[in-house]
């Protein structure tokens, strides 16, 4: 028994010498990577205590061998509030690997110039927790980015996040027990398509926010994807945006100008299929003057809505909401628009046509819910369609 | 003919020399004994010729380490001197931190364990950051980009004896304080954090009069109008909003600036900052994760129960902690200072 336990010992001991021989060794490669260059991660799981980092590098290529074949795992972490941070870039690629249980976010890139994510997965292995980190995979600052094939699952706000970024794809991936699947946040130029997102508290968004340097985001397609069951109970610390989104929610557009959803399947999710709302709706104080809070140029058509016959969510300021003020019971219509009204801007331009089951409700929240309307004549229009993202070729 | 060509040749060996010399470019050694900043033994950290110990007003705090610094100019060259940011440098000048614990805080003389040694070079093409680790026998310290984390034990000020975990950071993450408008720079050596004395053998002198009498410095008229900066823990250098702007200058606003890398939040701690929203009063967080904790505002004036801020600053979770490195411990005393200006409300 002795022997067997100091053999344990030697051996636990000698991997996590090991692994802490292949941290240093992969983080080296990262630092010494040259321009060009691919840093192979071979198969297996990884144990680090630290983020890994890559900076200022220019067409560096991080391959795993596959993406549930190179684990790296993050639990023991005490320092970084990432798994991977790739910063002040050019032309970098991801690919064929898993980032596990970070303390902080998945993968993180910033003022990166060509990010691409192409089969990695960014996951909380516990599920859906408020202890996990904020988000799986999270360009932000960046321009050109293609998240393609990928996963995120578990984050406590978004599974996969683009903020203040410009010209985007997420196309193939898949988002699932994250407070929010995938999120659009102050960015330009983002389409959305060919994703599943489910099982979140809301299944895509589309926001802009207050008091950030890239001020507001816009020209953003949501089209194809099949966003559905996004019932999760809402894990997001308090003090988040996200952390207001009613457990239930397909799609949601806060504050975002030009927009267009078309030719999802948005189904099963108990409180709203897709809402369109200004910042006012979250209740926090705008500070920020030059900020537009109000959504408009939105087109919402050709979507397909499907919900069972349930009520909403009561959780939250929103449940509360849904159960005292708006009184919808089971039957609680697929598209919500806060109805508060820009005094600046009369005619908004939220169009809402051909969709399949199409059914509305205008809330009239800038006026205590008083004159709430199914009435969608006001609504029956037709927007330009918003031009394809392209990215430009790197070099 | 024979005699031009040897002219020539002196004339060009001449130009070479001199070219060398104002170039004063530095070359990065895989030791640190071999750069030659250090006379004797290594460990004591005696400055040779040239290399020039300096003091902070408000340092960073890194997990309760104690910190040396030296500068090292290329010969004959300035720093450039000016009253709002770091000065300007010459190439070829090094910036030389020592990083380590007191075995007993209590007891100096009971010795010292050295870490680490960062180097912070500028060169050819700008700012490098040259971290070495030091050997546990305390006989060198070697070239390593990658960083790694060790358990330090040692005895506090209040004699309870401590063991913690130190993560030395790798090279990016240098960078990842050290950029600022995507660019490489120091973040100490600027007026309002080097006008203050320094102890030395031959007596108190204030720095920036002793860089100037030493031709270490150009461009400073008249010391009486730098800015000084407060000492975070002394009550006589300043009250509580300028010393709490102080520590959170140095500890926080290198990133958290307009042009530094946690601008994507919009909270900007630097000491220059004047915007109540952006200094966090009533602001509510942007992509913070579960750094909001279930909290609404960065700061609520008059409680600092409340605010994210001193929430951050109280945790050791990695996702949480601010700032994000050098912070394996909670900072007791710069929280304190932080509450009580939170409390007081005299932002």
């Amino acid at each position: 028994m002795r022997i067997i336990c100091i053999t344990l010992i030697c051996f636990s001991t000698l991997t996590l010498w090991a692994q802490k021989d292949i941290q240093k060794k992969i983080q080296t490669q990262l630092i010494e990577a040259t321009d060009g260059s691919t840093v192979e991660l071979p198969e297996g799981i990884f144990q680090f205590d630290a983020s890994l980092s890559l900076d200022g590098k220019r067409n560096v290529t991080i391959k795993g061998a596959g993406e549930n074949k190179t684990i790296l795992n993050f639990k023991r972490q005490i320092s970084g509030a990432e798994g991977i941070k790739i910063t002040n870039a050019f032309n970098i690629t991801v690919q064929d690997l898993t980032v596990q249980d970070t303390k902080g976010d998945g993968i993180k890139t910033q003022l990166v110039e060509g990010i691409t994510f192409k089969n990695v997965k960014a996951e909380w292995t516990n599920g859906g927790q408020k202890d996990n980190g904020g988000y799986g995979l999270y360009p932000v600052q960046c321009t050109n980015v293609l998240i393609d094939g990928c996963s995120a699952v578990g984050a406590s706000d978004a599974g996969i996040y683009v903020g203040q970024s410009k010209h985007i794809i997420v196309r193939n991936s898949k988002a699932y027990n994250n407070v929010a699947g995938i999120e659009i946040e102050n960015s330009w130029y983002a389409d959305v398509y060919d994703n599943e997102a489910y099982d979140n508290t809301g299944g895509i968004l589309v926001f802009d926010l207050p008091d950030l340097i890239q001020k507001e985001g816009g020209y953003v397609r949501v089209f194809k994807n099949n966003i559905h069951d996004n019932n999760h109970i809402n894990f997001a610390p308090k003090g988040n945006t996200v952390g207001k989104v009613p457990q239930g929610t397909g799609v949601m557009i806060l504050a975002t100008r030009h927009v267009e959803v078309f030719e999802n399947k948005i189904v099963n999710n108990i409180s709203i299929g897709t809402a369109i709302a200004s910042y006012f709706i979250t209740e926090n104080p705008i500070n920020d003057t030059s900020y537009h809070p109000y959504p408009s140029d939105i087109f919402i058509h050709n979507n397909y809505y499907e919900r069972p016959h349930v009520k909403t969510t009561s959780k939250g300021r929103m449940g509360k909401m849904f159960r005292f003020k708006l009184h919808m019971g089971k039957n609680v219509p697929h598209i919500l628009f806060d109805g508060i009204e820009n005094p600046n801007m009369k005619d908004r331009n939220i169009c809402i046509k051909n969709n399949q089951n199409q059914s509305f409700i205008n809330i009239d929240a800038g006026n205590k819910f008083k004159n709430r309307s199914n009435d969608l004549k006001a609504f029956d229009c037709e927007q330009q369609p918003i031009k394809a993202v392209e990215l430009s070729a790197s070099e | 003919m024979k005699k031009r060509i040897v002219i020539l040749c002196i004339g060009l060996l001449i130009v070479s020399f001199f070219s060398f010399r104002s170039n004063g470019s530095v070359e990065r050694k895989d030791t640190l004994s071999a750069y030659g900043f250090f006379n004797g033994v290594l460990a004591k950290l005696e400055p040779a010729e040239g290399v020039v110990l300096y003091n902070l007003n408000t340092p960073l705090f890194s997990n309760y380490t104690e910190k040396l610094r030296f500068i090292k100019l290329p010969e004959g060259m300035q720093a450039v001197y000016n009253d709002s940011s770091v000065f300007t440098f010459p190439i070829g000048t090094v910036l030389i931190k020592n990083f380590y614990y007191p075995n007993d805080f209590r007891k100096p003389e009971k010795g010292r364990r050295i870490l680490e040694t960062r180097l912070l070079v500028n060169t050819e093409g700008g700012w490098e950051a040259w971290p070495y680790l030091w050997n546990d026998e305390q006989t060198e310290a070697f070239y390593d980009p990658a960083g790694e984390t060790k358990t330090i034990t040692y005895i506090d000020k209040a004699g309870k004896r401590i063991t913690t975990p130190y993560a030395i950071p790798n090279k990016n993450q240098c960078k990842g304080c050290h950029i600022k408008d995507k660019i490489m720079v120091p973040i100490g050596p600027s007026a309002r954090q080097l006008n203050g004395d320094l102890q030395s053998a031959s007596g108190k002198q204030n720095q920036l009069t002793y860089w100037k009498e030493k031709g270490m410095l150009t461009a400073l008229n008249d010391i009486h109008t730098s800015p000084k900066m407060a000492v975070w823990d002394d009550a006589a250098t300043g009250n509580v909003n300028d010393r709490a702007r102080a520590y959170l200058d140095s500890n926080c606003g290198h990133c958290h600036s307009k042009l530094g890398p946690a601008n994507t939040s919009g909270l900007f701690l630097d000491i220059h900052e004047k915007d109540p929203a952006h200094l966090g009063i009533n602001k509510s967080p942007v992509a913070a994760g579960r750094g909001a904790g279930d909290l609404q505002f960065d700061i609520v004036p008059g409680q600092p129960q409340h605010s994210i801020l001193v929430f951050r600053m109280k945790a050791l979770d990695p996702a949480i902690a601010m700032p994000e490195i050098g912070r394996e411990q909670v900072h007791k005393e710069g929280v304190a200072l932080i509450e009580e200006w939170i409390r007081k409300n005299t932002f």
